[in-house]
């Protein structure tokens, strides 16, 4: 809780700022689905492909349809989740260094 | 007539740049495009396996020695310097322009160079000359520039101590001969690793990467543009000449793809962001040396390729940016897609070729490498790669572009009011650049064809572009795309910054240079007041008076024989004999008694 409450002294924006920083509620909407779309649409797109065909060696960990959108969004989960978790080690203020600058 | 083939390309630029000064002020800037351009014309130009060396003291320095693996890297060196030359058309201070030609020729030369002392002088005069590039911002005000410039040589210079630790070793065990090829490092001694550490802290290898995104987004607004391409990739070009197939170079690679990953996400700073996405690529291009297969040398050097032209591209749109607004802070921008749309348009092209979007050159190059762990049956460093490539989206691909272009809405005329495109030259810059992410990436054979194995391609016909191929990029991307949306509140920008390996030497070095000040000058003030305050008077007084009171001894028994005294005669005296000796009137015969003595001591002693 205090690092969540720090953090809202620190960002830049005022405190109030708006929901969707300012855009367009429907805009935003619309982007939703269009990104909802394009991850769809290669999922789709592999039941009339063969990915195995004609592309080199494969790995057994890869079980064929969805693989890699599987691993595209446990990679990325799990990217951001193992930097917030060093973040709170390694976050520091900006002035951290300050002192050590030769004047 | 001269052969034209043995000037070396570096002399083009570095004599250039020393011509500078001497022009007229209108074509300075001219000239410093015509000789990038020249020297790309002159690798074009010279053959495969055209040698050229001079002898210096014992020793042959091979200034040109052309292979196709030396081509390829002087092609995209000389091109990437035309470039950001025309980015750099608006700076008007030639040593600007000097130090970055002097660079950047150093690098070719380290390219072109066939043995290693010569490799060596040229590594050097770049560790320096890309100094100056850092240094410049400070002189322009930025304290935090300078500083960085100091660490940044200063690492820059250990490095290269190491390096000739090394080659040193390296000329006992070869018998005299340092032809740089990795013959010379087949059999792994001391001397090999420590050649190998020195070239590893150039390509920014984890844990001594930190000097890079420490030192580039403090460089100015060009020089970050030129710095982002040379040092690292002429590291991978000696991994790849010297060290391929070094199978540490796996591991180390595959820590770097992801520690890049992971620091690009906890940053603020927009080039810092794209600094720690240096390292991450780089880390791609360490594993395909590691692999050290012919595709693997084939996709480490696509990458280099491909990779100097997209950073280069996110370099010159975040310089655009700092330069129009002179922030560079997430925290501070956002909303800029609406005063900067041709900045926003190549910046997004670089962050989307970054990521290797199928159309842009990263998914042309960056394939052949993670096809050659395939080939090799690396499990681990293939599964790192995809992962990887997966976070390049998430952190370069997306993050950068939204929070910088995109974010929120915002009126930025209340703080700048002339906020818009930056000069024609920066566009002209980026214009050309985003258009070779896209040429690249949708007909590469002109890439392909310059790669140094060309037999690769005929006995195992990969394809870039198969239905598969695009179904598991597309799967990949979007897929990271949609969890940096969904987890949005997480990568909310703070002021912070994330401490990284530079700590070390920012915080534990301070720290030990307190401790040894308190230690060692606490061990001289004691020894000072003990020995120098105290003893020293002691043994001044004893020497001085010492001999004086030998007199009065030596004296006293004579004098008691003569007469019976009471105390006052007895202390004057020895008061008497004192003085007689002090102002030194002895009678000649006892003086000369005590020589004889002395002398007969020496004699029998």
């Amino acid at each position: 809780m205090s690092e969540e409450t720090r953090e809202q002294e620190t960002v830049a924006t005022p405190p109030a700022a708006p929901k969707h920083g300012g855009f367009d509620p429907g805009l935003i909407r619309k982007l939703w689905i269009a990104l909802g779309v394009a991850c769809a649409l290669p999922v789709i797109a592999e039941l009339f492909v063969d990915r195995h065909h004609g592309h080199g060696e494969h790995f057994p960990v890869d079980w064929g349809f969805g693989f890699y959108a599987v691993l595209g969004f446990l990679a990325c989960a799990g990217s951001i989740l193992l930097a917030k978790g060093l973040g709170l080690f390694l976050k520091k203020n900006e002035d951290y260094y300050d002192h050590d600058e030769p004047s | 007539m001269m052969n034209l083939h043995n000037l070396p390309p570096s002399a083009i630029l570095i004599f250039g740049a020393l011509l500078l000064p001497l022009m007229p002020k209108q074509l300075r800037n001219l000239w410093c495009v015509v000789l990038p351009a020249a020297a790309f014309v002159w690798v074009w130009q010279v053959p495969l396996g055209h040698e050229f060396a001079i002898s210096f003291l014992d020793f042959q320095l091979e200034l040109v020695r052309v292979d196709r693996l030396s081509k390829a890297f002087g092609y995209i060196f000389t091109l990437n310097a035309t470039i950001g030359l025309i980015y750099a058309f608006y700076v008007k201070r030639w040593a600007h322009h000097a130090a970055a030609l002097i660079y950047i020729g150093s690098s070719l030369g380290v390219v072109f160079a066939g043995d290693l002392i010569t490799l060596y002088f040229y590594w050097e005069a770049m560790a320096v000359f890309s100094t100056f590039l850092i240094l410049f911002r400070g002189l322009e005000g930025s304290k935090k520039a300078y500083g960085a410039a100091l660490r940044y040589v200063l690492v820059h210079v250990a490095g290269g101590l190491l390096l000739v630790m090394g080659l040193c070793i390296c000329y006992q065990k070869n018998g005299g001969d340092l032809t740089f090829s990795a013959e010379l490092f087949k059999d792994p001694h001391l001397g090999s690793w420590l050649v190998l550490v020195g070239f590893l802290v150039n390509a920014a290898a984890w844990p001594l990467s930190a000097w890079l995104p420490d030192a580039y987004p403090e460089a100015t607004v060009t020089g970050g543009v030129i710095l982002s391409a040379y040092t690292s990739k002429t590291a991978v070009y000696t991994l790849l000449r010297g060290f391929p197939g070094y199978e540490i170079l796996i591991p180390l690679g595959c820590i770097m793809a992801m520690y890049g990953i992971i620091y690009a996400l906890l940053e603020n700073d927009m080039r810092r962001i794209l600094a720690y996405s240096i390292v991450n690529q780089v880390g791609f291009m360490v594993v395909a040396a590691g692999i050290g297969s012919e595709w693997a040398i084939n996709g480490a050097v696509a990458h280099a390729f491909c990779h100097i032209i997209y950073k280069a591209l996110l370099w010159m749109s975040a310089g655009a940016v700092l330069y129009m607004t002179g922030k560079s802070r997430c925290t501070d921008l956002g909303g800029l897609y609406r005063y900067m749309p041709w900045t926003m348009v190549f910046g997004t092209i670089g962050a989307l070729a970054i990521s290797a979007v199928p159309g842009t050159s990263g998914f042309t190059s960056k394939s052949l490498t993670i096809h050659a762990a395939e080939q090799a049956h690396l499990f681990w460093p293939w599964l790192v790669l995809e992962v990887a490539s997966a976070g390049v989206f998430l952190h370069a691909g997306i993050k950068f572009p939204y929070f910088v272009f995109f974010a929120k809405v915002k009126d930025w005329t209340l703080e700048k009011a002339d906020i818009g495109e930056p000069p024609w030259c920066m566009r002209i810059g980026m214009a050309l650049m985003a258009f070779l992410c896209i040429f690249l990436g949708v007909y590469p054979e002109p890439m392909y064809a310059i790669l140094p194995y060309q037999d690769v391609f005929q006995t195992d016909p990969y394809q870039v572009f198969t239905a598969g191929h695009l179904v598991s990029q597309f799967q990949l991307l979007m897929f990271s795309g949609l969890v940096f949306f969904l987890m949005l509140p997480m990568l909310r920008r703070t002021n912070t910054i994330a401490i990284d390996t530079d700590w070390l030497y920012r915080r534990i070095v301070p720290m030990f240079y307190r401790f040894t000040d308190w230690s060692l000058n606490g061990i001289n003030r004691w020894t000072a007041a003990l020995v120098v305050d105290r003893l020293i008077p002691r043994l001044n007084h004893f020497f001085a008076r010492g001999p004086y009171r030998v007199w009065v001894r030596v004296n006293m028994p004579f004098a008691r024989l003569n007469r019976s005294m009471g105390e006052v005669e007895e202390f004057s005296a020895r008061r008497f004999f004192y003085r007689q000796a002090m102002l030194g009137i002895l009678p000649i015969g006892v003086t000369a008694f005590l020589a004889v003595v002395g002398l007969l001591i020496l004699f029998f002693a």
